[in-house]
């Protein structure tokens, strides 16, 4: 099997370490990475609890196919309580970071309590030790990570860290890993900051090669990797465009979100574009992306490596970012570009720049902004409360002097640090934050995708592509196209790629896998990499308790059906061009179905035949 | 007879858009820039028949939208209308 069996507990508030067997129960139930991680946690802390205090516990986990030769296998989680939904938070990343703690000999890492003073975790393979932090207190994610190889004086060593923005609360604060992969969502860099918890450093050279039928698993990951390298989408398309090809496949089909979600089509849609970043500049003859680049393991490689032109406006008095790194993905390029009505390029390279070098989700962030812009031009907020800068819809000026604030937790740049929903509601017009449970959307208006509505409203971590993603059908025909302005079918649709998702994120494996992969692709991986009889159906089934799990942990926090919505811009204010042009999104049409399909109450409650079903 | 019938008689030729994009882009019409380009193409011709006319491989129209709507296999014979615009991708994804 490939799970290491191993479990380090951290308690913070002791400055202790220890390692204990992992529940191999729970692994039969839950594989590992989310779901896995989502059973300690239900376990372990009050739903009700403060998401920053002590009593919350955050746990960086792998999943059994983390570390292996599988492709993609290289991912880890972050499972907590979330500051910014108040629901469980789970945010997935990639790097290399995940396989470093596997090979170091460890399935998870569970962090309690709060330090009285910042640390950093230091492990070396069995060994760990927490160490004094103060002189990477206040310091950027990119600075930490020097300071620390500098330090241990091992180029190997693999880091994580939070940035400034979540030292200073902001509530949608990542945890960057390997300087430009993060656990992104959800303000889980927030958690580790308010546990003075700065960064963790891991160096692990056990591999990972305890399988349970090696011969089996090297037939099933050749196997599947043949299936990524045909596929027109993992062995050409992600690698070539990265995920910004979807830029103008969205705006085209009318849902793209523009301009704080109040209209669904952007003019400059073509100039931020997966292509356009392979274009050579007018201002130095030189294209924005560099190459791409994969995460561990990977056979894909979708990562957008990208260098500005020195002579932008916002870098060229600063060299250090004059180099390359980590470019714009689709989720980066329309918040902070489509969503803000901002088509300079080079602006939003800078702007997700900095939410990389200080750990802050783009998404998020960028999501704000269009918010505290719309805010500004009805004159709700003026120069007196944004420090003077004209937050207008299109300034790019704009964005990058309040990325620079947010990144550092200074000035205006705080109250963006609260994320919509709580700057909305300070300024009076809750309305205008696009949120659900507190998270901000991503790149897809429901109103022109009508599944992904109902995903929104029901995402166990408010409004996320990445808990269901019927984009997939809905847009881009895979594995069958469906009609993206219709609701029929929809509720079963959702249901199927929420569960999927759930025990993919449960593996260690890649979601983006699956524009490839069917579960019959990944099944034969996994059970010869773990004992317990691993088919297609057991992982679907697998996903399903995972996603009523965390339903459960959100029920105990107290959400309601009625916490199941979208903003009233989404269900009331008609798209007003494309394709969508007159609709709202008919969420009314597929939620009491898919309830029913859930096998949930009509308050939105698993019954008990479910849980029985599900043995929760 | 009316009149008017020989003003309103049918167009011999439309102006359309055509939209390459990803790899599709090297199938782009002579004049065409950034992934567009503006044609004028014989009345009652099809999507198909300028997917075909451009050389696209039929494999590779994965994703065609008509105005934004999405056209089956089965539809692309559709004619065209003045001002169409016309987009398709190879099978493309992201996230």
């Amino acid at each position: 099997m490939s799970w290491t069996r191993n479990v380090m507990r951290v308690n913070l508030t002791e400055g202790t370490i220890g390692n204990e067997p992992l529940n191999m129960e729970w692994a039969m139930e839950y594989l590992g990475q989310r779901g896995l991680a989502t059973r300690y946690l239900m376990e372990e802390i009050d739903p009700k609890c403060d998401a920053l205090g002590p009593e919350n516990k955050l746990i960086m986990v792998t999943g059994p196919l983390t570390g292996t030769m599988a492709s993609t296998g290289g991912r880890y989680s972050v499972v907590t309580k979330s500051p910014l939904t108040g629901t469980v938070a789970c945010s997935n990343s990639g790097g290399f970071l995940g396989a470093e703690i596997k090979s170091a000999g460890w399935d998870m890492i569970i962090f309690e309590g709060k330090s009285p003073r910042p640390v950093y975790l230091y492990v070396e393979d069995e060994q760990a030790e927490l160490v004094p932090a103060e002189p990477l207190w206040g310091k950027s994610v990119w600075e930490t990570d020097e300071w620390l190889h500098k330090h241990h004086q091992d180029p190997l060593l693999r880091i994580a860290a939070v940035g400034r923005a979540a030292e200073q609360g902001n509530l949608y604060a990542a945890i960057v890993n390997d300087l430009h992969r993060a656990a992104g969502r959800s303000g889980v860099g927030t958690v580790m900051a308010s546990k003075h918890l700065k960064a963790v450093a891991v160096r692990g050279t056990r591999g990972v090669g305890n399988l349970r039928d090696p011969q089996a698993f090297m037939k099933a990951v050749s196997a599947g990797k043949k299936v990524l390298a045909e596929n027109e989408v993992t062995g050409a398309g992600l690698p070539q465009y990265g995920t910004q090809v979807l830029m103008n496949v969205i705006n085209e089909s009318g849902a793209m979100p523009t301009r704080n979600m109040r209209e669904v089509q952007f003019e400059g849609a073509a100039e931020i574009s997966g292509e356009a970043m392979h274009e050579p500049r007018k201002t130095d003859g030189k294209a924005n992306l560099v190459t791409n680049a994969a995460c561990y393991g990977c056979t894909i490689a979708c990562g957008r490596i990208s260098r500005m032109d020195q002579r932008h406006f916002s870098i060229k008095t600063s060299p250090k970012y004059w180099g390359a790194s980590g470019g714009l993905e689709y989720e980066a390029a329309w918040a902070l570009g489509s969503d803000t009505g901002i088509k300079d390029m080079e602006a939003l390279t800078y702007a997700n720049f900095l939410c990389n070098e200080d750990g802050i989700d783009p998404i998020s962030f960028g999501s704000t902004v269009a918010a505290a812009m719309e805010l500004y031009e009805e004159g709700v907020l003026t120069d007196k409360d944004t420090d003077g800068i004209k937050l207008k819809f299109g300034s790019a000026e704009a964005l990058c002097k309040v990325a620079e604030l947010t990144a550092r937790g200074e000035g205006f740049g705080r109250i963006l640090g609260m994320g919509s929903k709580r700057m909305c509601e300070k300024y009076g017009r809750p309305e205008l934050s696009m949120t659900v449970k507190g998270q901000e959307f991503p790149a897809y208006d429901p109103r022109g995708i009508q599944g992904m509505g109902l995903g929104y409203a029901t995402s166990n971590r408010g409004a996320c592509h990445l808990r269901g993603y019927s984009v997939s059908s809905e847009i881009l025909g895979a594995p069958e196209k469906t009609d993206p302005l219709s609701t029929e079918g929809k509720p079963a649709l959702m249901k199927s790629v929420q569960d999927a998702a759930a025990v993919v994120d449960s593996t260690g494996l890649c979601a983006f896998t699956t524009f490839a992969w069917t579960l019959d692709d990944i099944a034969p991986q996994v059970d010869a990499a773990c004992e317990g009889g691993w088919t297609s159906e057991k992982l679907l089934e697998v996903g399903e308790r995972v996603w009523n799990l965390e339903r459960q942990f959100n029920l105990a926090a107290g959400f309601t059906a009625k916490d199941d919505t979208l903003p009233p811009r989404m269900l009331k204010e008609a798209a007003p061009t494309g394709p969508a042009k007159g609709r709202v999104s008919d969420l009314h049409k597929m939620l009491p179905e898919y309830y029913k399909l859930r096998g949930w109450s009509e308050d939105g409650v698993p019954t008990a035949e479910t849980r029985n079903r599900l043995g929760l | 007879m009316h009149p008017g019938r020989w003003v309103q008689r049918p167009r011999l030729r439309l102006k359309i858009r055509i939209k390459l994009y990803a790899s599709l882009g090297a199938y782009l019409p002579e004049g065409g820039t950034n992934n567009s380009a503006e044609l004028e193409v014989p009345a009652r011709s099809t999507p198909r028949q300028l997917m075909d006319q451009c050389q696209i491989p039929r494999r590779l129209a994965h994703l065609v939208l008509l105005n934004g709507i999405y056209l089956a296999p089965t539809e692309r014979n559709v004619s065209f209308s003045e001002g169409d615009t016309l987009a398709v991708w190879p099978p493309v994804a992201g996230g």
